[in-house]
């Protein structure tokens, strides 16, 4: 027995070193960013042109049954002091063993299935000083157990530690019709930033169909902005934190060239109790006009009953067209339209990339806005239009 | 003597009874090349590819591969690109069905998403080069309909010549033309007919290498487009067999942790 035991060591001990080599990936990106109409605040700016780092570093070891990964975001901006910024957004042990998978850190997790919003996908704050789509996330320390079994897979997450929003200053573009001062942040909870969060879920596939179901209890990353006054008098949003508890149900069919699609969540928090959806489907034209460009046309309908907060997405309906060009450059080209179908304001973007040469990527954006309507949340967006351009070299 | 020739068609009427129509034996010999290469039960192996355009211009990738044998059933592949770097990490997930559309499932590593997507058209180029996705899947038997057209020599061997229809729809060829080798199999030539049935592409494998003294495989894989000029090389190394791969390491979950 002892025997055994000191050869299971000693094998374990030899299994650990040498390393394999430390692999270490990343981009480097030059934005800039242009506003053609004239600012609706006093003192904002018309332009902008800032620089962003994001490093990865992995080291596996044990037959890669575990591995550290570390990613940074560094954001230089000479114009925004509040976008100058620097996260985590990974930094964690991953441990495998058998049909389970132990993950310990800083991480970011993805769930859902639509792609005009991402109503179950509530682990990680949204980074709201990046990207306007809701995709960028801030690194959120958790533990995160994962079992695959034939019934399919069962996550557990338990996150010590809240990542509060972080919003853009009061000069730059694409920012809320007041100051957002994070000094006077409130939390529902009398734990504070430190009250720790659980979250249950589970998906599986059978045949064309894929599932998920989500339970998440804790503390709400979306803040309830309310009107005040900070210390010197001046009129500001103040943050509040609630708790909540949320039900998600996400779900995907295959059936020929359509993808159906479904996302709903129950929502509880103390204001109110809330049902918000967002279904439609993805149809693909492969190969159009005897090219090798495939056409995906996308539809999406939102819903959202909250009364007291409405989201962005009330009642909704996005169209959009995504071109795969499938050449060398893989050059992409998705272009869509969020109207409101009560308030009938209009959202437009177009977003293309392109390759160059094996390690450029040239990135395109243009974002409008029309017929805002003043009760809509993006009325302090109205009049930031812009075209953006991004230049990244891979590494 | 119209009596003896009476007898000789009835002599001969058996026989011919016996004979394989030449449908019949592109068929065996399709299935005798299935079944040489059953029982690999896993393999991992590195790619190299190069794309090259009309002016001569080179652009490379490069993809690991990890493939599962399912008995009974196609193979579950996974494909993982470590470049050009601004894909590196992106991985593809396939378990093949045969005749049936094939789950597929696609991860992307900076949104850390799993993507379930429609594998139901095949004939579309892989990663902008000159091989579709129905040229690197998995080959079951019943995806073609077999014509053996002849046996000739083929360099230092004697092949079989096939002609195979895909029996799957959106299949972007009417018909290729396979040369396999009589001894073991090995695929060393296809012509690719495209959909107004005019020669299409090329492939030629070469550098073939024997492992766990009995599976074949190939050390480059050349697809020439006649019709456009460009060409795409895969350059497979590492081969490893039977590395102790099993279902969960096909699972759409552990496409999360792939590196």
């Amino acid at each position: 027995m002892m025997k055994k035991a000191y050869l299971l060591l000693s094998l374990g001990l030899l299994a650990t070193p040498p390393l394999a080599a430390l692999d270490f990936s990343g981009n480097v990106a030059a934005e800039a960013q242009w506003f053609p109409r004239t600012a609706q605040f006093a003192g904002q700016f018309d332009d902008n042109l800032t620089l962003a780092f994001q490093p990865k570093l992995r080291q596996h070891w044990n037959e890669r049954r575990d591995e550290i990964t570390l990613e940074l975001f560094l954001r230089a901006d000479h114009r925004d002091d509040q976008r100058q910024h620097a996260d985590i957004r990974e930094l964690k042990w991953l441990h495998v063993s058998g049909d389970n998978e132990w993950r310990v850190g800083i991480d970011s997790v993805f769930w859902g299935v639509t792609e005009s919003q991402h109503l179950v996908d509530v682990i990680n704050q949204t980074d709201r000083l990046e990207g306007f789509d809701g995709e960028d996330k801030l690194g959120q320390p958790m533990l995160h157990f994962t079992t695959i079994q034939d019934w399919g897979v069962f996550h557990v997450f338990v996150m010590p530690g809240f990542r509060e929003a972080e919003f853009r200053s009061p000069d730059a573009r694409l920012r809320l019709p007041l100051p957002v001062d994070t000094s006077l942040t409130r939390y529902e909870s009398s734990d504070g930033d430190e009250h720790i969060d659980v979250a249950l879920r589970y998906t599986h596939f059978i045949g064309d169909l894929e599932l998920g179901l989500s339970l998440f209890d804790g503390t709400n990353r979306e803040p309830l902005l309310t009107p005040g006054l900070n210390g010197q008098g001046q009129p500001v949003l103040i943050p509040l934190y609630e708790q909540m508890t949320q039900f998600g149900l996400d779900m995907q069919v295959i059936v020929e060239n359509w993808l159906w699609k479904l996302e709903f969540i129950h929502r509880d928090v103390n204001s109110e109790a809330f049902n918000a959806l967002t279904a439609g489907f993805e149809y693909t034209f492969y190969g159009i006009f005897d090219t090798a460009v495939d056409l995906g046309t996308l539809v999406e309908y939102s819903h959202d009953d909250r009364k007291l907060n409405p989201g962005v997405f009330d009642n909704d309906v996005f169209a959009g067209m995504r071109f795969a060009f499938n050449d060398v450059q893989s050059s992409e080209l998705l272009a869509g339209i969020i109207v409101d179908t009560d308030k009938q304001s209009q959202t437009v973007r177009v977003e293309a990339s392109r390759r160059l040469g094996d390690s450029w990527k040239l990135t395109g954006e243009i974002q409008a806005f029309s017929n805002v309507d003043v009760a809509d949340p993006l009325f302090a967006f109205s009049r930031d239009d812009f075209l953006l351009l991004e230049l990244a070299y891979y590494f | 003597m119209p009596r003896t020739l009476l007898l000789i068609l009835l002599a001969l009427t058996p026989l011919t009874l016996v004979a394989q129509t030449p449908e019949e034996k592109g068929l065996d010999i399709a299935r005798a090349a299935d079944a040489y290469d059953a029982g690999f039960v896993d393999f991992t192996a590195n790619m190299v590819m190069t794309l090259t355009n009309r002016k001569g211009e080179t652009s490379t990738r490069q993809i690991r591969i990890r493939t599962l044998e399912v008995p009974g059933d196609g193979d579950k592949s996974m494909s993982i690109f470590d470049e050009p770097a601004d894909v590196k990490g992106t991985a593809m997930l396939t378990y093949s069905h045969g005749l049936e559309p094939d789950d597929q499932w696609l991860y992307l590593p900076a949104i850390k998403r799993v993507k379930r997507i429609s594998s139901r058209n095949k004939s579309g180029p892989f990663m902008g080069s000159e091989f579709a996705f129905e040229d690197i899947g998995s080959q079951e038997v019943e995806k073609y309909s077999y014509k053996w057209l002849r046996d000739e020599a083929c360099g230092e061997w004697q092949c079989h010549v096939l002609e195979r229809t895909p029996a799957y729809e959106f299949s972007g060829y009417t018909r290729q033309i396979v040369w396999l080798d009589t001894q073991a199999y090995r695929m060393l030539k296809v012509e690719f007919y495209d959909r107004k049935n005019e020669l299409l592409k090329v492939l030629e494998a070469s550098g073939y290498q024997q492992y766990l003294d009995h599976y074949w495989r190939p050390g480059v894989m050349q697809m020439d487009n006649k019709q456009n000029g460009k060409a795409t090389t895969l350059e497979w190394t590492d081969y490893q067999f039977k590395t102790g791969l099993s279902d969960r390491d096909f699972n759409p979950q552990s496409l999360k942790r792939l590196r």
